[in-house]
């Protein structure tokens, strides 16, 4: 009977052969080949490594590497999904400075220990997320004068 | 004596600016829980595209040497090292500060860090410029053993396992082929549009950097940090000078230890500080006193982590081998301005490579100076909640990959990266090996097609590749890193990595 670790295991080392087969493959059949010389060389070690962590995470023999237990993934995926959201949407969406004030604000709702129940929770949240995207701009926008994505807001 | 003749480069007023601002931030982020010295690196690069080489240097070299530094405060103070190289200061110096001594604790961390530090630049100072010349005999197939050495000794000693280790070099060097074939013109691995022009290494460096971190304060959820500020009560500095002095076999273990690690690639500052701690426990008369808040510990422990930094440039600026991490992130603020390390940079840009040495050494006495200073205000920082930390961090990374070349890809590649990095850490990849992969990758492969050509023309790749003394010199290293570090693997006595002390955080975070 597997652990809950070793399949987490298998299932990583699993995706890492994947990977290092599919790129072997690729250096040894594309065109041009003279082009995939340098990538055939280092492919090969890849998928030989890859197969061969597989193989041990397999047989049970994986030594290293603590995994995710259920509660840290709990805890991480609802501000990995916001942190996501903000890259690949709402940044280029939204505009850099709206979507960076969306994201602070909500990742301190969800990970600010302060009682949501209190008012000067919420005051304080909206207090540290406005003072930061004012740095920010005063930062970026005024004094370095770099672009930011600015799409349909600022 | 090159170096003196651009000690007045230091003292523009921009140079000499960049240099406070840089040891005063770096200080406040070392002492930053989370925010190790690559990673506060990795995200100022893009805030020195508006500066010439040599500023961004000096800004991002003076970052370095305090981050390193400025680690101590919150480990002193708040018992939580501000990088795994203050594991070691935390034994000794929390215990200190908890004792009341919390002032003399930090000056002799600083103090230490001075004068290991200053020994570290001279060694680099010393041994670069002769190194450099060295370089100028190596041939493509020796470069390319260099590149190959760079990653096969970094994922098989910086990682906890050689295998896993080595698998993330080679994920590194695959990346690095990804985008257009300059000799052929070919498409690699092209997958997405994001990636049509390559995988850019800013971007890379700071999803595969700051990205995991993120990640990793999520993970302890809605938590108060816990830390407890300890209060200081004054001390005379001249007290704690004496006492540095006094504790002379300690500084001297730190300092040479610490300088002798920085120059093996891979090997980093958190092993010399846990090194330097247990040879001067092991050589001290008064070893049953380390860990009660004995100095000779805390001596040991900052005098090597600061002796470690300039030495760790040695592989960098002579032979354009990032022996670290941190170095690997200057290598790629070096590359955006158009220069290369080795021979070229002191041959064609010396007034950059010195300048940015004399700036190393100087930082450390301004490091020093205002440790001591900013030791309260930095311990405040340290107490800034995992959200904040979390929010401002990611937003910095969506800035600093966009600004490189105002591409969203690039942000996207970020991200795509560091989320893959936070969860191979979890299964015990290392994310140095694959940075350095990612780094060295052009290198190898340009040498080893150009050695490939002249290998043609010449005799065969066999022989212009496996033969000479120093390809056989450079093939030896490898081998002898690899069964070294599977033999210890084997011994069960590999020294504390980073994944250790991570999971050592969040178990502490979680109990």
């Amino acid at each position: 009977m597997r652990t809950y670790w070793q399949s987490q295991h298998i299932l990583a080392s699993g995706l890492v052969a994947a990977l290092g087969v599919v790129v072997a493959y690729i250096s040894f059949t594309a065109e041009p080949s003279r082009a995939f010389l340098f990538p055939r060389i280092i492919s090969s070690f890849f998928a030989v490594l890859a197969l061969w962590t597989f193989g041990k995470a397999l047989v049970g023999k994986t030594k290293v590497g603590n995994g995710l237990d259920r509660t840290a993934v709990l805890r991480l995926g609802p501000g990995l999904i916001v942190a996501l959201v903000y890259v690949f949407w709402a940044a280029s969406t939204l505009g850099f400075y709206t979507a960076t004030a969306l994201t602070v604000f909500i990742l301190l709702t969800l990970y600010d220990p302060s009682p949501h129940d209190e008012p000067r929770s919420w005051v304080r949240r909206a207090i540290v997320t406005a003072c930061f995207v004012v740095v920010m701009y005063g930062l970026f926008a005024m004094l370095l004068n770099v672009r930011t994505p600015q799409e349909i807001l600022f | 004596m090159e170096f003196v003749s651009y000690i007045g480069d230091v003292f523009t007023p921009i140079n000499f600016g960049l240099l406070l601002l840089g040891s005063i931030g770096g200080l406040i982020l070392g002492a930053t829980p989370g925010l190790s010295p690559t990673m506060a690196v990795a995200l100022l690069i893009p805030f020195t595209f508006q500066l010439d080489a040599t500023q961004g240097l000096i800004l991002l070299g003076s970052v370095y040497t305090s981050t390193v530094a400025g680690g101590a405060v919150s480990a002193i103070l708040l018992k939580i090292p501000g990088a795994p190289a203050n594991i070691a200061t935390m034994l000794d110096g929390h215990v200190m500060a908890r004792n009341g001594q919390g002032a003399k604790a930090l000056q002799l961390a600083f103090v230490s860090s001075l004068i290991g530090g200053l020994f570290g630049v001279g060694l680099l100072i010393t041994i670069t410029p002769i190194l450099a010349e060295w370089a100028l005999a190596f041939g493509p197939s020796h470069l390319f053993w260099l590149a190959i050495l760079g990653v096969t000794v970094i994922g098989s000693l910086d990682s906890p396992s050689v295998v896993k280790g080595l698998l993330s070099g080679c994920i590194g060097l695959w990346l690095a082929t990804i985008g257009f074939d300059d000799m052929m013109g070919a498409q690699r691995f092209i997958f997405h549009d994001a990636v049509s022009g390559g995988i850019n290494i800013i971007p890379a460096l700071i999803g595969l950097f700051a990205i995991p971190q993120v990640i990793t304060m999520f993970a302890y959820g809605r938590r108060p940090s816990g830390a407890e500020a300890l209060s200081v009560e004054p001390h005379p500095i001249g007290e704690a000078i004496a006492e540095v002095f006094r504790r002379s076999r300690a500084l001297t273990i730190g300092t040479l230890t610490g300088s002798f690690i920085g120059m093996i690639p891979g090997v980093g500052g958190q092993i010399a500080g846990l090194v330097a701690y247990d040879q001067s426990k092991k050589m001290s008369s008064e070893s049953h006193k380390f860990g009660t808040g004995h100095s000779e510990g805390l001596i040991a422990a900052e005098s090597a982590n600061n002796a470690m930094v300039g030495p760790s440039l040695v592989p960098l600026l002579t032979l354009a081998i990032p022996g670290s991490p941190t170095a690997a992130v200057l290598l790629g603020g070096l590359l955006i301005h158009g220069i290369f390390p080795g021979s070229d940079l002191f041959d064609n840009h010396p007034e950059v490579a010195w300048t940015f040495i004399n700036s190393m050494l100087f930082g450390q006495i301004l490091m020093c100076v205002f440790g001591l200073y900013v030791a309260g205000l930095a311990a405040r920082v340290a107490q800034v909640p995992n959200a904040v930390m979390a929010a401002i961090v990611l937003s910095l990374a969506v800035f600093g990959s966009y600004s490189v070349q105002h591409s969203m890809g690039d942000v996207y590649v970020m991200a795509a990266l560091g989320t893959g990095m936070y969860f191979l850490e979890r299964f015990g990849f290392s994310a140095a090996p694959l940075v350095l992969g990612l780094i060295l990758g052009p290198i190898a492969e340009a040498n080893f097609v150009e050695g490939a050509m002249i290998a043609n023309a010449t005799s065969n790749l066999w022989v212009y590749f496996m033969t000479g003394t120093l390809n056989l010199i450079l093939i030896s290293v490898v081998f002898v890193s690899v069964i070294y570090s599977v033999w210890m693997e084997l011994r069960h006595s590999r020294y504390t990595t980073k994944d250790q002390v991570v999971g050592r955080e969040e178990e502490e975070a979680s109990s």
